[in-house]
């Protein structure tokens, strides 16, 4: 870590979360509100973004508070904090979009128990300076976006036929109705991650070439 | 049936809208500890009583705080009062069975990070139940992950013997099914109507 060059340290911690230690289709964290709230592309959207700010916020928080609390009470110290954080977001929600706050209901609330947060106090911010947290805070969530929004662009289009709200399916086209129902979440999920593991596959297959 | 009726919200919470298959809630330990059935059953067991524990703190911390305008720090008290009542648990179950202690192991703490729970009593909340219906709402949400747990933990410890193709191994083998138990599960819809 120490001998690579700052810039590079910077955009190595960003990247992380986004792609190599991404947080749902990596480290199978967080999957409640990854696919209780992805069966429109808008609802990830939001989903995805409020966590990022609570990831990024609760990381600062943290940080800075690192050598004030004690180690005994750590957890229950970011549970608080982290839960503050989502009261914030949880009003904000409320006061930009009313639709929205009803269609996510209760999980934006459950953002608190979302392992992901915490994991990253407890792994990351507790032990790194404050604009180091709020960066890998950011990659982490952007992750985490991310893989909202490819469950929930997928979901979208096969029930619903539409796009963020906007039809992109021909007329014709007859929804299957199962993908915006629970199952389709643990099936498109399940589709994801077998991907995955295909490339993964391939790529050291030919790597042993 | 009447909707309001503790027997259908019971009913609603263990079959219906099963808290892991229809809400996906508590993911975590339901791909996590379906491994075997009888730790399945038991961390059930266990999630079921701080539901419950968790669930009559909930209703009477709401009265409290909505009587001294406090909404706002609904959340925050919530998780304090789940953390402690597994705190509790765990000392409990630690002095009178060992044995129990020892078999659910890390399980037990990590209770408090089970979005189920708090789901629960956040959703007690929003539909404004009675102490009745609470209560009723918590069992029916304690049975339904355990059965979700079980069933699971039945189908996984049949398919060590399978032979699955090498990119499905794993979570995304636990996902497909977890599906195909939701799509089941979705048969109980008209239930009680």
């Amino acid at each position: 870590m120490s001998t690579k060059e700052p810039e590079a340290m910077t955009l190595e911690t960003f990247t992380q979360g986004l792609w190599k230690d991404n947080p749902v289709f990596v480290m199978l964290l967080g999957l409640c509100p990854t696919l209780a709230v992805t069966n429109s592309a808008m609802n990830a959207l939001a989903m995805g973004l409020a966590t990022t700010f609570v990831l990024i916020a609760s990381g600062f928080l943290v940080s800075l508070l690192r050598n004030v609390i004690p180690k005994q009470v750590r957890i229950a110290s970011y549970i608080i904090i982290i839960a503050t954080f989502v009261t914030m977001a949880d009003y904000g929600i409320k006061a930009i979009s009313l639709d929205l706050y009803k269609a996510l209901g209760a999980f934006i609330q459950l953002i608190v128990v979302n392992c992901i947060i915490l994991g990253r106090a407890e792994a990351y911010a507790s032990k790194q300076t404050p604009v180091k947290s709020m960066i890998n805070g950011a990659g982490m969530g952007f992750g985490f976006t991310l893989a909202l929004l490819s469950l929930g662009v997928v979901r979208e289009i096969l029930g619903s036929g539409t796009l963020f709200g906007i039809q992109i399916m021909p007329d014709r086209f007859q929804t299957w109705s199962v993908f915006v129902l629970p199952p389709g979440g643990f099936f498109v999920l399940a589709g994801w991650l077998m991907l995955f593991t295909w490339l993964r596959e391939r790529k050291s297959k030919q790597e042993a070439l | 049936m009447d909707p309001n009726s503790p027997t259908f919200i019971f009913l609603n919470a263990f079959l219906i809208n099963n808290f892991v298959l229809a809400m996906f809630l508590g993911l975590c330990p339901f791909l996590g500890v379906s491994g075997k059935i009888k730790t399945a059953g038991n961390m059930g067991l266990a999630v079921t009583f701080v539901m419950l524990v968790s669930s009559i703190c909930a209703f009477g911390l709401n009265i409290l705080l909505t009587r001294y305008d406090l909404e706002f720090l609904r959340l925050i008290s919530y998780i304090a009062v789940i953390a402690s009542a597994v705190q509790l648990v765990e000392m409990a179950v630690k002095r009178f069975s060992p044995a129990l202690f020892r078999a659910l192991g890390i399980f037990l703490p990590l209770i408090t990070t089970n979005c189920a729970i708090l789901g629960l009593a956040l959703f007690q909340t929003a539909r404004e139940y009675t102490f009745v219906q609470s209560l009723a709402f918590a069992l029916g949400a304690g049975a339904g992950f355990t059965l979700a747990l079980l069933l699971m933990a039945g189908l996984r410890e049949k398919l060590d013997l399978a032979d699955v193709p090498s990119v499905a191994r794993g979570a995304a083998l636990s996902l497909m099914i977890a599906g195909l138990l939701s799509l089941a599960f979705m048969g109980f819809a008209g239930l009680g109507g």
